[in-house]
């Protein structure tokens, strides 16, 4: 008993302090999740009070009096005749209720679709099983971006996103920004963006992909257009050439061990699509699509066996010694 | 009765076999079967015995419906079609035929993929984790038709340059009528 | 005309020149099962096929509970590492098929062959061979799916196996060939028992039955399985479509190759949509006679919700998109299913007035059937509620593949299906055993579970806003969905309890129930006009309808029909509007044949999970089987 007590005292706290989490649609950060909140709200609003009166209607009808009658099939026409109207009118008032909301939804939805046409920036976001590829497009191949599982866009600014699917399918979700798209193979869906104040939006994919579905996050870094330019900048460097002695040996098993088969990092010989690209990762917060947050303990554990961290992933646990493992560690460190 | 003993026996060993066929091991052990083992090339061997696999992976791996499909999906991730053409062969020789240089035992292709072969086949040893190495062999045996038709993998979302590997017929028997 | 058209000769012992007792015993003798495990199989007496039926959907019903608690367990807090995701995606989809394929529909089915032969007055369902048959598959389609799934081949794409994740490149091994002929399986022997349904309605009814006194769950069935039989076929289409590009290797869903993914989407909603409505429309008919029989009185407005029930059955075809708002459908379409979505709510609002009006008029009597039902009008209003908020496309964006329509479909589902499935069970189990459910432990089974279930899915709302997706084995610690999970978890052990209460009332009342009698709770139709539990017969002599109520409207001796052989078995034939009587007509003997059919289609259907040519050579066995199960024997019943 007083266990259950306990956990209904925690759930209650829980029900109060959960509204802030990061990733909820009721709080929206951008002009479609406002307009989606909103919509959220009337819609429950109106749903409340709809089923209120049902459920006052039940109450007053298993509890008035009446008179009682022996036979079943004896029935008063007058009464029955009123009943007949409130059915109707119930029925007509339900019909109106409906078309309001029908209307109310379809604005709503003109509205989404009125954001941002003028958007400038150009994000193709692929999904894969089970992490997202980013690519900033531009009309100067050298001025492309590529990056994984993190978007960074300039705040009050809307940008398109192009969503494509490598394999199967997935779907979009950044809940304070805007609701869910899929992502289908051999379809290609765009979505508009825009967060009004700087942050970090969390999301995740919204359609089951399969064993890791349930960890395929990504973050929505929304910050001033300055901090922005300089964030691309940045992202557009080659790799830097490690200093220390330490990560210069790791830069050499990355290159020589399984790491190069997978991954890219842009100025050295690691060239491949397969997983995420590594160039800039230890500038990024999470690792593996929003397991784990970034971090040097992290990153070893990730790297020395992401299986047991993310059963299924496509990374595979690899045969290690601890010193190479040290090494590779402080290599990706530096890939700032 | 024996007679009905014997078929629920005969049953639960289908079932059984059907079990290991759709195991799917994320992590099987990777620690073990990184070092050297040694693998026969030849049917020919001193003393008639030939050597055993030590720790039993190779079982594991083959007739796998999971690591095939994995071993399917590395076959394009690491480019084995740059020279093996999708197994058709090109630069390589062809995977699809009855040709075995190296052998055709699971055994004989990781051996194949780890240390590398003469003319050209490099090898993938310290690059390719040794597990993947069995996934890439066990899947490049349903390629010739040499595994279970009931766990090699179906065609891909893909332009298809062969029927899929659960329909490629038996390559020892290809051409020849039945 | 000579005399002999008019009063044709008559052949064999007929009801009218037998007394009481000869009359049963000729009857019994003509109808009652074969002995023996030979006669078991061969039974084609709709009420044992039913309780079959009943038996096991219940034990499914079991099994995707306990699917269900173990994964509650898992997700009672953040990253916990008792279930992998590889065992929780088998147990989710195990979860799904087993309670809409294994449980969900097959019982609402069930019931209808318990019930619809009686209420419509006739002495067995129409075509009972294939009735038997149904079952048969049926139960070895559940069979297998469980079987692999103890085998690890459980299906892990999800109950609607979206290719590509099901298809031949994302689903290694033969699980979700499993999900594939699972589909096959279940859409046969549903298929089955529709047409069976449809016919018994239309064409077996008492004299006198006319389209406007049928009995509103008869009503209810007849639209179901329309429905079934215009939905199901997609379904099929859409799994066999899938094997063939995994096995065969087709193209129909590979984009690459001018095929498409959206369209197995379009292929199971078209299905999927009406299929919640094979199992809400049946309930709807259980609560229509519940309340009329506690309310005491007749149904306010049977016509309009007759008609009500049609246009649902008619308009649940056209709503299908609404699940598929966020991949990306052209906007001016979207909105129209919005609409149409939207609109499938009046003449769902028009049911709920007519009952409540029921209930206003009535002098309501609160015992546990009723009590389930006012759960129903509770929780069902509640999550119709929120279905319109799913039908609009911008609200949908948000809360699709969330918790909230985790919330939503089992508030829908539970609430508008097994809340009344549990009320009519302790309306009709008296008829079905002759004896009375515990009251009181129904009264506690009936508070736990509606406390346990709004316990259970209320907070499922709140977590899909805060923005938990659905399907997931784990989620992160710092999004804060620890606490509503672990309270989420807690109601649904709470639920789960309220089922074990459920079954311990069940065995005991089985046994030494209170006797109930032919008519307890003084209910208007027609089989609670027969004895507890019903005679292999069902009635001694066919009823003659006078009312839509017909044991209200003549309290003291219901008129019936004579001149049916006895010697035979005969049932009435009536016309499709009147219920005039027509023609005398055979009703098919026991037969084992059923059976060895089901297995020889089964076999087929597990042979095809391996190779095409299964369904060669599976055609041989379907074909002799098929042959034995026609072959004309010298019984009664094939003469003529």
């Amino acid at each position: 008993m007083k266990v259950l007590a306990r956990v209904g005292l925690t759930s209650c706290a829980g029900f109060l302090t959960g509204c802030s989490g990061v990733q909820s649609a009721l709080d929206p950060h951008g002009p479609a999740g406002e307009e989606l909140a909103r919509l959220i709200w009337s819609f429950t609003a109106l749903c409340t009070v709809i089923w209120l009166m049902v459920m006052g209607v039940l109450a007053v009808a298993l509890v008035r009096r009446r008179r009682q009658a022996a036979d079943p099939l004896e029935t008063d026409v007058q009464s029955e005749h009123a009943a007949s109207r409130a059915v109707l009118m119930a029925v007509v008032a339900t019909g109106l209720v409906l078309v309001c909301l029908t209307v109310l939804s379809f604005f709503a939805n003109r509205t989404l679709a009125g954001i941002g046409a003028d958007a400038e920036l150009t994000i193709e976001v692929t999904g894969y099983q089970w992490w997202w590829a980013v690519r900033y497009e531009n009309s100067e191949p050298s001025r492309i971006v590529t990056t994984a599982n993190e978007i960074h866009i300039p705040s009050g600014e809307p940008v398109r996103l192009v969503l494509k699917s490598q394999d199967v399918i997935h779907s979009f979700w950044v809940p304070a920004l805007h609701g869910k798209l899929d992502l289908v193979p051999g379809v290609v869906n765009t979505l508009t963006l825009q967060a009004d104040r700087n942050g970090t939006y969390r999301g995740q994919c919204a359609e089951y992909c399969g064993a890791q579905h349930a960890h395929m996050g990504v973050l929505v870094i929304a910050q001033p257009r300055v901090e922005f330019d300089a964030w691309y900048e940045a992202q557009l460097q080659n790799a830097a050439e490690p200093s220390s002695e330490l990560a210069r040996q790791g830069r050499d098993l990355f290159l020589n061990r399984p790491c190069v088969m997978c991954h890219k990092v842009q100025g050295t010989v690691a060239a491949s699509n397969a997983g995420p690209e590594l160039t800039h990762v230890a500038s990024r917060k999470t690792l593996a699509a929003g397991t784990l947050s970034m971090s040097r303990g992290n990153l070893a554990a990730w790297i020395a066996d992401p299986q047991s961290i993310k059963p299924g992933t496509r990374m595979p646990t690899m045969n290690l010694t601890g010193d190479e493992l040290n090494a590779i560690v402080a290599y990706v460190e530096t890939l700032k | 009765m024996k007679m009905r003993t014997l078929a629920l026996l005969a049953g639960v060993a289908i079932l059984l076999t059907g079990c290991q066929r759709e195991e799917r091991d994320t992590r099987p052990d990777p620690v073990k079967g990184a070092g050297d083992q040694a693998v026969p090339v030849t049917s020919l061997a001193p003393g008639g015995e030939r050597p055993v696999d030590t720790d039993a992976k190779a079982a594991r791996f083959a007739d796998n419906a999971f690591h095939m499909s994995e071993g399917k999906r590395l076959f394009d991730w690491f480019n084995c079609s740059g020279c093996h053409s999708r197994g058709g062969g090109g630069m390589g020789p062809a995977l699809m035929d009855d040709k075995w240089i190296y052998g055709s035992s699971i055994e004989n292709i990781h051996a194949t993929i780890r240390d590398g072969r003469p003319n050209g086949m490099p090898a993938f040893g310290g690059r390719v984790p040794d597990d993947q190495i069995w996934e890439l062999a066990a899947y490049v045996r349903s390629l010739a038709g040499k595994s279970s038709k009931a766990a090699a993998p179906g065609r891909n979302d893909d332009l298809m340059p062969h029927p899929s590997e659960n329909r490629l017929p038996d390559a020892t028997t290809l051409g020849r009528s039945p | 005309m000579s005399r002999a058209d008019v009063m044709p000769e008559r052949h064999g012992v007929r009801d009218d020149e037998l007394e009481a007792e000869a009359l049963r015993h000729w009857l019994a003798k003509t109808w009652d099962a074969p002995k023996g495990l030979v006669g078991a199989l061969s039974s084609v007496d709709h009420k044992v096929i039913a309780r079959r039926y009943l038996i096991t959907a219940f034990v499914f019903l079991c099994l995707g509970g306990l699917n269900a608690v173990a994964m509650r367990v898992q997700l009672s807090g953040p990253e916990r590492g008792l279930i992998g995701p590889d065992l929780y995606n088998q147990l989710f989809t195990m979860h799904g098929i087993t309670m809409m394929f294994l449980f969900a529909v097959p019982i609402m089915q069930a019931t209808g062959i318990y019930l619809v032969p009686l209420m419509v007055g006739t002495r067995n369902i129409a075509f009972p061979r294939l009735t038997a048959f149904s079952y048969w598959i049926y139960v070895s389609g559940g069979i297998f799916a469980w079987v692999s799934f103890a085998l690890n081949i459980g299906p892990d794409v999800g109950w609607f196996g979206y290719v590509p994740l099901s298809g031949p490149e994302f689903g290694p091994g033969k699980r979700a060939d499993v999900w594939a002929q699972m589909i096959t399986y279940t859409e046969v022997s549903s298929l089955a028992v529709a047409v069976a349904t449809i016919v018994t309605v239309f064409k077996q009814r008492a004299p006198g039955m006319s389209l406007d006194r049928i009995p509103l769950y008869v009503w209810a069935m007849l639209v179901t399985s329309f429905v079934i039989v215009f939905a199901m076929p997609a379904v099929m289409i859409a799994s066999t479509f899938l094997i063939l590009d995994r096995l065969v290797g087709t193209h129909i869903f590979n984009p690459v190759e001018g095929g498409d993914a959206l369209l197995f989407q379009h292929l199971f909603w078209f299905f999927g949509h009406p299929e919640v409505y094979i199992i809400f429309l049946p309930a709807t008919g259980m609560v229509s006679m519940i309340i009329p029989a506690f309310a005491r009185r007749p149904v306010f407005g049977y016509l309009p919700l007759v008609l009500a029930l049609i246009s649902v059955g008619i308009l649940s075809f056209g709503l299908w998109v609404h699940h598929m708002f966020t991949t990306g459908l052209p906007k001016l379409g979207a909105s129209f299913f919005t609409a149409s979505s939207m609109l499938i709510a009046i003449p769902n609002g028009l049911q709920i007035f007519c009952w409540l009006a029921t209930l206003w008029e009535g002098r309501p009597i609160l015992k546990t059937p009723l009590l389930f039902v006012l759960g129903f009008f509770f929780i069902f209003v509640a999550g119709g509620l929120t279905g319109v908020m799913l039908a609009s496309v911008p609200l949908d964006l948000q809360v699709h593949d969330t918790y909230f329509v985790v919330a939503h479909f089992h508030y829908v589902l539970i609430g508008g299906a097994v809340f009344p499935l549990l009320g009519a069970t302790y309306f009709w189990f008296p008829k079905l055993t002759g004896r009375m459910m515990s009251e009181r432990l129904g009264r506690w089974h009936f508070w736990l579970a509606f406390v346990g279930f709004n316990a259970a899915f209320f907070p499922m709302h709140i977590v899909g806003l805060w923005g938990m997706p659905r399907r997931v084995y784990t989620y992160p610690v710092e999004l804060g969905w620890g606490n509503i999970n672990l309270f989420i978890t807690a109601g649904a052990l709470l639920f789960f309890f309220s089922f074990v209460l459920f079954t311990i009332n069940l065995i005991l009342s089985a046994r030494n129930g209170k006797p109930a009698g032919d008519n307890p709770w003084d209910a208007g139709t027609l089989e609670w006009a027969t004895s507890s539990p019903p005679p292999s017969y069902n009635f001694t002599k066919i009823p003659v309808v006078t009312h839509a109520e017909p044991l209200w409207a003549e309290r003291w001796a219901l008129p019936v029909a004579e001149g049916l052989r006895v010697d035979a078995r005969e049932l009435l034939i009536s016309s499709v509007a009147e219920a005039h009587p027509e023609v005398r007509e055979k009703s098919a003997a026991p037969s084992i044949w059923p059976f060895p059919a089901a297995l020889a289609v089964g076999g087929t259907f597990i042979g095809s999970i391996f190779t095409p040519w299964a369904v060669v050579w599976g055609s041989v066995p379907i074909a002799i089987t098929l042959v034995g199960w026609f072959w004309p024997k010298d019984v009664p019943e094939d003469v003529e």
